[in-house]
């Protein structure tokens, strides 16, 4: 038994060593180590659509994710004042965000606004005093959206669990002690539910960061990190693709253990008072 | 002046409520009805949309019927493939091993799936590729196996890929059970094989159930391991649905399949949550 699972662990690391072991590979070859270099890093990061793409990816991560951050957050505290029936309803919408496949949401992204941008760009243009009336078409914008569409339901999801487990006594307290509503939720609810916001905050900017197949669908000419992986890949395989590879992994274990970290914290307390 | 205390309570309801409602009908709901609008609608000579009320999209639908069986065989079968790796991975963390090692060693399991799929999913374009794998078999005198771009080469890739989201959920359902259950049977006589198939297994089956309901709903949408890893051989949906709007251009038709996926995938959930309920008490499954 020890031994099949310590080949699972094998079988998990391995392929992951093998591709950060060949970045550092001084030869061209991605099956024969010919000794230690960085130039494959030096190679990747000085390219100026690698570079692009990485910018962008930031931007659109971390804008995607502060955004689901705070308005998965104000979800959250909205669902538990919510009566029975308008909570199911945004149940079942951000359920429904989580499970409808990433390649769907894409594409229906990308329906929906290429039939929007067809009325507004020539009506737009219909009534535009100068000569060069501004077109809508995908980008920034377009990823971001999307991408906090599933960010935010999952900082909804983890906020709920968090408040779930918050103990209501003191909430109570605090009115009893004069505090106005904003004034609790500064000072009470915020803090203790400030872990969780973050960790949602990192998980969305780690999912964004990585999506590659929504991005695929609404990025227009753009390119964001995964996309330009992917298409390096489909090039052929060299130790570039691996210094880049190693790169975006290390960034998402940052993060990750990050996030864990913040939800550990504080080991949540069973609800006390009254629901 | 004073709102009264009930109307004042639902209007700061709505107004904490409203951002998110907004996005979820102009990137969740909206997005879905033009879809749909499309799957009924012609497609244009030049590669558009002509506004239309016809099944001949979804009528056309046999015409990537190897996209579907290729999704409808390999997604279960990914799945039963996980569960069956996963399972003993789970009872070894749960039951078998040391505490002090445990919370390392779920880690060591949850940290792959947060990390790029794509970058993981290379790793074994890499291994399976001409050089890789199949070059040191050749050196063993086993030449001319090729890997890369069958269906072996996609259910690798599954398992490497999906493994931990199915591990976690058994974890997280053997980890609750009461020990003295299996204490228990022990003293009652029963081998261990018969206090596994008839007390563990049970109940752990809330697990097994959680985990192969995810796996297979997230394999049924999974585009980039069929991609790099069948290379065009091997594909599912999801590379069908790529194809269609990104390279052939035809929307409505694309708009009928990715219908059809979301069909099949409520499908699946509903017969996952069917099977559940006979498993009272399932518990959310943390994921990090």
């Amino acid at each position: 038994m020890r031994a099949l699972v310590f080949a699972v662990y094998l079988f998990l690391y391995a392929p992951i060593a093998l591709v950060v072991l060949f970045s550092f590979n001084a030869g061209r070859s991605a099956s024969e180590f010919t000794g230690f270099s960085l130039a494959w890093y030096s190679k990747a990061f000085s390219n100026t659509f690698l570079i692009q793409a990485l910018v962008n990816s930031l931007v659109i991560a971390t804008i995607s994710a502060a955004l689901a951050a705070v308005v998965g957050t104000m979800a959250a505290l909205a669902i538990e004042r919510m009566g029975p029936r308008m909570r199911t309803i945004f149940d079942a919408l951000f359920a429904a965000a989580i499970v409808v496949p990433g390649v769907v949401i894409g594409i229906a992204t990308l329906v929906a606004l290429a039939a929007v941008f067809s009325v507004i760009n020539p009506a737009v243009a219909s009534i535009w005093p100068g000569d060069r009336p501004p077109q809508f078409r995908l980008g920034y914008a377009s990823i971001i959206a999307a991408h906090g569409l599933f960010s935010m339901a999952v900082v909804t999801m983890i906020v709920r669990a968090r408040i779930a487990s918050l103990g209501r006594d003191i909430v109570e307290a605090s009115s009893d002690l004069y505090a106005t509503p904003l004034g609790t939720f500064r000072q009470i609810v915020l803090p203790q539910i400030m872990p969780s916001i973050l960790a949602g905050f990192l998980l969305a900017f780690t999912f964004s960061f990585d999506d590659f197949i929504v991005a695929f669908f609404v990025a227009g000419s753009n390119t964001t990190l995964p996309i330009y992986v992917f298409a390096s890949i489909r090039r052929g395989v060299t130790p570039e693709i691996n210094a880049v590879a190693t790169s975006v992994l290390v960034a998402s274990l940052v993060l990750i253990f990050a996030a864990r970290l913040l939800m550990r914290e504080k080991k949540p307390r069973k609800a006390g008072g009254v629901e | 002046m004073a709102l009264q205390a009930g109307t004042r309570r639902s209007l700061v309801t709505a107004g904490l409520a409203a951002p998110a409602a907004l996005w979820l009908l102009g990137f969740l709901v909206l997005p879905f009805l033009a879809m749909l609008v499309f799957a009924f609608g012609q497609r244009a000579p030049e590669g558009g949309y002509l506004p239309a009320f016809t099944f001949e999209q979804f009528l056309n639908l046999p015409a990537r019927a190897t996209a579907f069986a290729n999704t409808l065989m390999l997604a279960p079968v990914g799945a039963m493939l996980c569960l069956v790796v996963g399972y003993p991975v789970a009872y070894y963390l749960a039951i078998r091993a040391e505490p002090r090692h445990r919370l390392l060693l779920v880690s060591l399991i949850v940290v792959p799936f947060w990390t790029s799929l794509l970058v993981r999913t290379y790793a074994w374009m890499y291994i399976l590729g001409s050089r890789g794998l199949p070059n040191l078999l050749d050196m063993i005198g086993l030449p001319d196996i090729r890997m890369l771009n069958t269906p072996g080469a996609v259910l690798v890739g599954i398992v490497y890929g999906y493994l931990p989201l199915m591990i976690m959920p058994i974890y997280v359902s053997l980890e609750k059970l009461d020990r003295r259950l299996l204490d228990a049977s022990a003293d009652l006589g029963a081998r261990p094989l018969s206090t596994f198939i008839g007390v563990t297994l049970p109940l752990s089956m809330p697990g097994v159930m959680t985990g192969t309901a995810l796996v297979t709903i997230l394999l049924l949408g999974e585009y980039l391991i069929p991609q790099l890893l069948g290379g065009g051989k091997v594909f599912f949906i999801g590379n069908a649905l790529v194809d269609l709007f990104l390279q052939s251009r035809n929307w409505p038709f694309g708009s009928a399949i990715a219908v059809t996926l979301v069909v099949v995938v409520v499908v699946v959930l509903a017969i996952a949550m069917r099977i559940a309920w006979r498993f009272a008490g399932t518990r959310r499954v943390d994921l990090v």
